[in-house]
């Protein structure tokens, strides 16, 4: 059942700094499902929010390409790419800033089918934009109300419906959770995989948080300065991570209980290095415990080491 | 007396804004022995950062008072405390680590001057030679090369910054440290490395420390007891064990457990709390957690439940008798 409704190949965007190009992201390749949810991980500044604002072209792609429905989309235009955006709509990571703090909520709602024109009628529109906060769990009342009135997760209600108002079928979720408490985090988290099964959405969840991602995705790829060095479906990943730098990331979360509080754990050493014109090679080396000197000599290919499970590490060689 | 190094019993801490009245903290009873750490758990506004800012005497000026209670540290007693013993205090025997390491630093002002200000001012009779070794060692202790000193904040990333607040906060080796959410803005590699540290040098130093974070495993991974903290209140307090191995718990707290994603178990759905946190200007007759509890009962919205104890456990509900 290979049915990709977005796939990207070779996907790379730089940013031009005084001091040489910044390697954001660097030839991913991703597929994926349709109905499904590919989980992208990472600790901050491994380019995963830019991978996701790359693929909707919210940043223009340095390079590679972006297939929707098998159509690439790199090069279409910005009237094809309004259009395109029907298809395809985002939740950012912060209710606090993500909202326009003039327009009433019903206001930001409708936004998007103003600027698509998807629906004319006002009637309609009113309709759809009850509709919607319904089915997001927003009370009627708050229609008039201003985004500064509501708290962070009500707020993050509105950015989903928003996202949600041209019935896209792809959503890049944008650590959509990482700004609200457990216990509102949960609750966001029920209703977008709700909202997933009724609507058979297509997610890209963006996190930095593991519990959550293994919680809510089907595959998981897992990013270090721009490059995918790990890709496998969530229980694999969780179960069997060959990646060192998957290792770490896993050992590093605190889990609430209390086995394992008294074993020494495996702390990786240093910090992410500077992603100005990185190096060749693996660019976990210079904090890999099994770093040897072919690591730096060549650039490393994601290999398939059982099916479905790509790993990009000279160990596996 | 026994080793009780910091005593809280019944503090009310009240926000006066313009048109309202807050109640952040109310009718709060904490205990710390030497030596340990107490994680303090709960949402925003539960309470947790103002309870901490009561002990430091660092509430906003005019509009955050100490209503009522005591707070009792060292044997001394820090409500009545004039302004001028408080200074002494701050850093000698209690200091606060603040959540972000981005903001609490002074950008102008190299790290090792930042360091050297605190000693400075706690001790008089060291000479500036003694200081400046002092400075060297306190950053060595915390895993910053030395030579790093003239270095500005900006020119270290967020774990180096962290570990530069921590240093400050340990100059002058205080009895007891307010850490409030020390890692929750670091990635999580960085997060193990700091509370690496801190477990290391809190044992190195025999500090006590309270540990204010939402996130049960950071608690699960460094405390030895635990409270729960809800509308200005504990509901729950106990060793590590009680809390994460006793099946009797406070609704709340199951709760938070619910709404935790399990990496070792595979659920289709979490099961949070519902509803919201209360608005602390208009807090629930009886228990506050009434409105959003799942077993409230009918003596729940009239009564406030009193603390039922089991051994080193604490649980304030009407359930537990």
């Amino acid at each position: 059942m290979d049915n990709p409704l977005v796939e990207t190949m070779g996907l790379k965007k730089y940013f031009n700094t005084p001091k040489g190009n910044l390697h954001a992201v660097d030839g991913i390749d991703i597929k994926i499902q349709k109905g499904s949810t590919l989980g992208v991980v990472g600790e901050s500044g491994c380019g995963k929010s830019t991978l996701g604002r790359a693929i909707l072209r919210l940043l223009e792609p340095t390079d590679g390409k972006i297939l929707f429905e098998g159509k690439n989309i790199v090069n279409y235009s910005r009237k094809e790419m309004i259009e395109m955006r029907k298809q395809m709509q985002i939740i950012f990571q912060d209710p606090y800033a993500s909202l326009n703090p003039r327009m009433t909520v019903s206001e930001i709602i409708a936004e998007p089918i103003k600027v698509c024109k998807t629906i004319t009628n006002k009637t309609e529109i009113d309709n759809k934009i009850f509709e919607l906060m319904e089915t997001v769990g927003l009370a009627e009342r708050f229609v008039n109300t201003y985004p500064h009135e509501l708290d962070g997760g009500r707020r993050q209600r509105i950015g989903i419906a928003r996202a949600l108002v041209l019935d896209p079928k792809f959503i890049v979720c944008d650590e959509p959770v990482s700004a609200l408490d457990v216990s509102i985090q949960a609750q966001i988290l029920n209703l977008m995989m709700d909202l997933q099964e009724s609507r058979d959405l297509t997610y890209m969840f963006i996190t930095h948080d593991l519990s959550v991602v293994k919680h809510i995705s089907n595959e998981i790829m897992v990013m270090y300065m721009g490059k995918c060095v790990e890709k496998a479906s969530s229980d694999e990943l969780f179960s069997n991570p060959l990646h060192p730098y998957t290792k770490a990331l896993l050992d590093a979360i605190p889990v609430p209980n209390l086995s394992g509080r008294n074993s020494k754990r495996e702390i990786i050493k240093g910090e992410v290095s500077n992603p100005i014109n990185p190096k060749p090679g693996c660019r976990f080396a210079n904090r890999c415990t099994f770093a040897k000197p072919e690591c730096t000599q060549y650039e490393l290919e994601l290999q398939e080491l059982a099916p479905n499970h790509l790993v990009a590490c000279t160990l596996y060689n | 007396m026994t080793n009780k190094l910091l005593r809280i019993e019944d503090l009310y801490v009240e926000y006066e804004t313009d048109d309202a009245t807050m109640h952040a903290v109310n009718g709060l009873d904490l205990e710390i022995e030497e030596g340990e750490t107490l994680g303090l758990v709960g949402e925003t506004g539960a309470g947790k950062t103002t309870a901490a800012l009561s002990v430091m005497k660092l509430l906003p000026e005019k509009i955050g008072t100490i209503k009522k209670g005591r707070i009792e540290l060292d044997n001394l007693d820090i409500i009545n405390a004039a302004e001028a013993d408080m200074r002494s205090i701050r850093g000698n025997i209690v200091s606060m680590i603040f959540q972000d390491p981005m903001t609490s630093l002074n950008p102008i002002l190299t790290v090792g001057d930042q360091i050297y200000e605190v000693l400075k001012l706690h001790r008089k009779d060291s000479s500036n030679a003694q200081l400046s070794k002092r400075v060297d060692e306190i950053l060595q202790l915390v895993g910053i090369p030395s030579d790093r000193k003239n270095n500005y904040p900006h020119q270290f990333s967020g774990g180096m910054k962290q570990r530069v607040v921590i240093a400050i906060a340990l100059a002058c080796e205080p009895k007891l440290l307010l850490a409030d959410e020390p890692t929750t803005a670091l990635d999580v590699t960085i997060q193990a490395q700091v509370l690496e540290m801190m477990k290391t040098l809190k044992e190195k130093l025999k500090t006590s420390m309270i540990l204010i974070t939402h996130d049960m495993g950071v608690v699960a991974q460094t405390c030895d007891r635990v409270a729960i903290m809800y509308a200005g209140e504990v509901i729950e307090i106990g060793k590590v064990e009680d809390i994460f191995e006793n099946k009797n718990h406070h609704p709340y707290t199951e709760g938070l457990f619910g709404s935790i994603p399990d990496l070792t178990k595979s659920t289709r759905r979490l099961s949070p709390i519902q509803g919201l946190m209360p608005d602390p200007t208009d807090l629930p007759k009886g228990c506050a957690f009434n409105p959003r509890c799942p077993k409230c009962m009918d003596k729940c919205k009239i009564e406030k439940p009193a603390n039922a104890v089991n051994g080193s456990h604490t649980i304030k509900c009407h359930l537990f008798k």
